[in-house]
């Protein structure tokens, strides 16, 4: 399993039946693929749609039917059409239950910066300053370090994406979450110790109750 | 009754220095041939306000690569790499807003508001330079209402009433501009007989809409 689908597979099982869930660009974007067959769940594209489905067979997609990204999907039964406005208004008002967001640095107080790197790259920020500050949860799919170089750092070197406290950070090392207190270490990868992740991360980890397997019972 | 006019005098209503709004979320449902008479017609300096900058060579890509936009008001644009060289040169203005708080300005302007409060941006760089308000112990940040000159859309069905139908995620930010703008364009897939679309699917009533441009010839 490859880093990509083992961070995947993690926040696959943060996903409960019944919810609202955005997903978002890049990494977050596979999440959907290792969801329980049948689960009942309404995934979001900010762009326009409740009920997000699969990529269509090739030769069968739809113009008027994409994700975010602009890549084209397709609507399960239940989908529900929205506008920007609308799409806005459910994640600033409450009523997303959870996103997943990638990240480019996440602080030891949890904030995330993902949407600019000054002089360098600037995306913009999309959705996600919404996204953070509106979600009910927010969950950070990202790999551990960028070029040898932790993204666990104790203050952010980048913009901020938003002041809240994200919920969960789950990389292709650890799940780690933001707490009062600090940074915990819940759960390492398979073949990793608790060792090397504190040595990929750059802001301090608290290790207290036993750390568990991410995955334990694939 | 309203009567559709060629593309190409459609773009030559639109002057040189125009603020512009036009629809599409990375070129889907945008106004592509309305678009295409734009760079065929080369007005200047123009201000674009659009969810993104598409990718280059589709949709608002175009006129950015032609050099015809002087400033963007857009929430990403991390799919066009020209935007990001050209705003990194100074050749283009880009005013980056996060992507539900654009939505709500041109809802603003749309809908007789002064202004919009919003918690998304708070504590970052989208917050510099803004007004906060403080309710119910509640810091606010006043996002101003955002108009145009123009609002160049795109529907699925118009009929010669002008009222627009949208379809799944093609509609995005449409409907919202079509209540923000001086004058309203709409390049349409198809146009139907007056009572074609039924009073329950009229996303935008024709009051609003100023011309249509006429389809392609088959």
């Amino acid at each position: 399993m490859d880093a990509q689908e083992l961070i995947a597979r993690r926040v696959a099982r943060e996903i409960r039946p019944g919810t609202l869930v955005n997903l978002g660009i890049g990494l977050p974007t596979h999440v959907a693929a290792y969801l329980p067959p049948g689960m009942d769940v309404y995934l979001q594209a900010e762009n326009g749609i409740i009920g997000l489905g699969a990529r269509p067979p090739e030769g069968m997609e739809d113009p008027d039917l994409t994700d975010a990204g602009g890549g084209f999907v397709t609507a399960i039964p239940g989908a529900a059409r929205i506008d920007s406005t609308l799409s806005f208004g459910l994640i600033r008002g409450g009523h997303l239950d959870m996103t997943v967001l990638g990240g480019l640095q996440v602080d030891a107080l949890g904030r995330l910066a993902n949407w600019m790197v000054p002089g360098k790259l600037i995306p913009g920020m999309g959705g996600a300053m919404d996204l953070v500050t509106g979600a009910r949860r927010v969950v950070v799919a990202m790999f551990h370090t960028a070029k040898g170089a932790p993204k666990i750092v104790p203050r952010l070197e980048l913009p901020l994406t938003s002041t809240r406290r994200v919920d969960l950070i789950v990389t292709e090392m650890a799940v780690i979450e933001p707490t009062d207190a600090g940074l915990v270490l819940r759960e390492i990868a398979p073949g990793v110790d608790v060792d090397a992740v504190m040595r990929a991360t750059a802001a301090r980890l608290i290790v207290s109750a036993p750390v568990g397997q991410m995955l334990a019972t694939v | 009754m309203k009567t559709a006019i060629p593309v190409e005098e459609a773009a030559r209503r639109i002057p040189d220095g125009a603020s512009l709004m036009i629809g599409g979320f990375m070129g889907v449902g945008a106004p592509h041939r309305l678009i295409d008479a734009l760079v065929a017609r080369g007005c200047r300096n123009l201000t674009v306000i659009g969810n993104d900058t598409a990718l280059p060579g589709i949709g608002v890509g175009k006129l950015i690569a032609s050099g015809q936009v002087a400033r963007v008001i857009t929430s990403h644009i991390g799919l066009n790499p020209e935007t990001q060289k050209k705003m990194l040169a100074g050749e283009i203005e880009v005013e980056l807003v996060p992507q539900g708080t654009l939505a709500e300005r041109i809802r603003a302007a749309g809908h007789g508001l002064g202004g919009v409060l919003v918690r998304t941006g708070i504590g970052t760089l989208a917050a510099e330079g803004k007004q906060t308000v403080e309710i119910e112990g509640q810091t606010w940040l006043l996002e101003p209402p955002l108009r145009a000159d123009f609002a160049l859309i795109h529907a699925n069905q118009a009929d010669y009433a002008g009222n627009l139908a949208y379809q799944l995620t093609a509609t995005n930010f449409n409907p919202v501009m079509a209540m923000a703008a001086g004058t309203v364009i709409c390049e349409a897939r198809e146009i139907l007989p007056i009572g074609m679309i039924p009073p329950d699917g009229v996303g935008t009533p024709g009051v609003l809409v100023d011309c249509l441009v006429g389809v392609a010839a088959a």
